[in-house]
């Protein structure tokens, strides 16, 4: 068998499709957190409650309702979204204008909040979900075995990453969006409505969430803790990129997962803290994150 | 020629006031010491001293949040560093004294804070938050990797030793009155430095750095020295922690117990002396209360509905509001 730096290459392939498919959720997380804050300036620290919410929301409506895979993709992602309006209504809203390290707190009190009423009902043991029957099985690529959820998930990741960027960069909606946050008070004149589109805002980034927690269901161990783990690693990812950049945040998170994998694939011990120590790096050489403008 | 009379009496009664307040404030803080050095015999001292490592924790955070107006959400680094470092020179070197342990600890923590200082220091506000969060995340994870600390079982069994080789901290009066005589020690340093001109400087860069800048400031070095007495002061705190319970875990690393040490500040009262005193006492005693009750399994959620509760409706904590209502109705 052929080997890279004395590792087999099947491994070495594995742990980069590993990496590249930890990399698609974080560039979904990622990309969420930098709408969230780089067009309504909240830090979002409710994001990985949203992102469990979103697996969870899965799996419970496949037991007790009996809703497959396909309708979750949409449902769960669309509930989720409501909910975080209506975070957005009653509690963000109260706080908006203000030191945006409140937004911090209060998130953070919300994610303690769900997280807490969660894991009161399910304990913090993983809860299981079958894989969709239309991706069961994969396909032989020479090197390596590529099962089809994960090519789905691959696939899925980038379109809606990329929907994103376009959407928010290239249309005219991204151009209210982008304008509204650069001067509230003259796009209200204009006869926009700002207060709505802030909650739309925040509802689509808590959907991009969610929509990664009903991606992760059928192949991640699905608990009320899951989001907790995933968000410090996403909040450095989006550090990394340069906050607020959404192509960075996209990009980063992608790369990011593949630096994991390769690091899990040479020296496992470190797996888990590389992120961290690229972002020390990068914030040395370039405090602003490797695609954020001066802040 | 009435001027003159009339501003050395005005100056008069500005001192005068100047000295009531004093007095005021000296009886205050003199009942509260009598009252912390009666309280190991009503109360369990390891749990008063629980309450005591976490206030000066607090206090630590709050000269950096609550008097410069930085947000660092990896404070938990430095307890813990402080509690390891300790944790495993006592266990490991029967030679040393318990206090030599402590410094030890502390000074780990100081050094790294200087770390965390290098790197954070040129953010802003929330980006602040982020990076410290995440450096204190990459400790963690060092935490968990390295053999000395026990992994995720942590370290048990720290002995507790003499003090100067000559005070057996095994017994659990002792113990207080030396953690005690440490946190009051460092609540005067602080008190100290809040008022001095640094602590002038400070305040300043708080409510408005760019004019802070424009007089002449340099802003960067100001913070990096509250954030590392802030962080040599939490070192202090974890490294009494692992002594007072024979312990240190995990626990102190994860940012969830970066998120703690904000919530008790926030509900004590940020910016004000009293304040993180009052909520680490509050948080604590909840904690433990809620853990007794029927519902135990509620904590988080309970201290995630302070959290938003105090960010919403009392933003000046326990202490600011007390002394809003002090201000508004007693003159």
């Amino acid at each position: 068998m052929s080997m890279i730096l004395g590792v087999p290459v099947a491994v070495l392939s594995g742990q980069l499709l590993i990496g590249i498919i930890n990399g698609a959720f974080y560039a979904l997380l990622s990309l969420g957190l930098a709408v969230i804050f780089g067009l309504l300036k909240i830090i979002n620290f409710a994001h990985g409650a949203m992102y469990m919410l979103g697996a969870m929301a899965t799996v419970i409506m496949f037991d007790m309702l009996g809703l497959n895979y396909w309708v979750a993709l949409f449902v769960a992602p669309v509930l989720v979204g409501v909910f975080g309006m209506l975070i957005e209504y009653f509690l963000l809203r109260r706080i908006s204008g203000q030191d945006h390290i409140y937004s911090l707190l209060l998130t953070f009190g919300a994610a303690l909040m769900i997280q807490g009423v969660l894991t009161n009902i399910y304990g913090v043991s993983g809860l299981r979900y079958a894989m969709p029957d239309a991706f069961k099985g994969g396909m032989n690529l020479g090197f390596m075995f590529l099962p089809y959820y994960r090519a789905w998930v691959i696939a899925i990741a980038l379109v809606v990453c990329f929907g994103t960027w376009f959407m928010i960069e290239k249309t005219k909606l991204g151009a209210y969006l982008r304008a509204g946050t650069e001067d509230a008070q003259l796009m209200q004149g204009f006869g926009i409505n700002v207060p709505l589109l802030v909650s739309l805002t925040y509802g689509f980034g808590v959907m991009l969430a969610a929509f990664a927690g009903v991606l992760a269901a059928p192949i991640y161990s699905v608990t009320p803790v899951m989001g907790s783990h995933i968000l410090i690693v996403v909040f450095a990812v989006v550090v990394i990129g340069g906050m607020g950049s959404i192509a960075g945040a996209i990009v980063t998170g992608i790369l990011m997962g593949i630096i994991e994998g390769l690091t899990k694939t040479f020296y496992p011990p470190a797996s888990s803290a590389v992120i961290f120590l690229v972002m020390v790096v990068v914030l040395m050489f370039r405090p602003t994150g490797l695609f954020g403008k001066e802040a | 020629m009435n001027q003159p009379v009339n501003q050395t009496e005005i100056k008069r009664a500005i001192l005068e006031q100047q000295t009531a307040d004093a007095r005021k404030k000296m009886i205050l803080n003199g009942v509260l010491l009598a009252i912390l050095l009666v309280a190991p015999f009503v109360m369990y001292p390891v749990f008063l001293m629980k309450i005591l490592c976490f206030a000066l924790f607090a206090v630590a955070f709050n000269l950096l949040f609550g008097f410069t107006g930085l947000l660092s959400f990896g404070h938990a680094a430095f307890l813990a560093a402080g509690g390891y470092t300790t944790g495993y020179l006592l266990s490991n070197f029967p030679g040393l004294t318990t206090e030599m342990g402590i410094v030890a600890g502390t000074l780990v923590a100081t050094l790294l804070g200087l770390a965390f200082a290098v790197l954070s220091i040129r953010r802003q506000g929330i980006y602040f938050a982020m990076v410290t969060l995440a450096l204190s995340q990459l400790v963690f994870f060092f935490f968990v990797q390295s053999e000395f600390t026990g992994g995720e079982d942590g370290m048990h069994g720290i002995p507790r030793g003499q003090l100067f080789g000559v005070v057996n901290l095994e017994s659990n009066l002792n113990m207080y009155y030396f953690v005690l005589a440490v946190f009051i020690a460092c609540y005067i340093l602080v008190q100290r430095i809040v008022s001095s001109p640094y602590g002038q400087v400070l305040r300043s860069i708080k409510q408005n750095e760019a004019r802070a800048v424009s007089l002449g400031y340099n802003v960067n070095r100001y913070k990096m020295l509250a954030f590392v007495i802030s962080a040599a002061l939490a070192g202090l705190a974890g490294s009494m922690k692992s002594v007072v319970f024979q312990l240190a875990s995990l626990n102190d690393a994860h940012w969830h117990m970066s998120g703690e040490v904000i919530l008790m500040t926030l509900v004590g009262g940020m910016g004000t002396l009293l304040g993180p005193v009052v909520g680490a006492t509050f948080v604590v005693n909840i904690e433990y209360q809620l853990s007794q009750g029927p519902l135990r399994d509620w904590v988080d959620f309970i201290l995630g509905g302070i959290f938003i509760l105090t960010v919403l409706a009392f933003r000046s904590g326990i202490v600011g509001e007390i002394q809003k209502f002090m201000k508004k109705n007693l003159g």
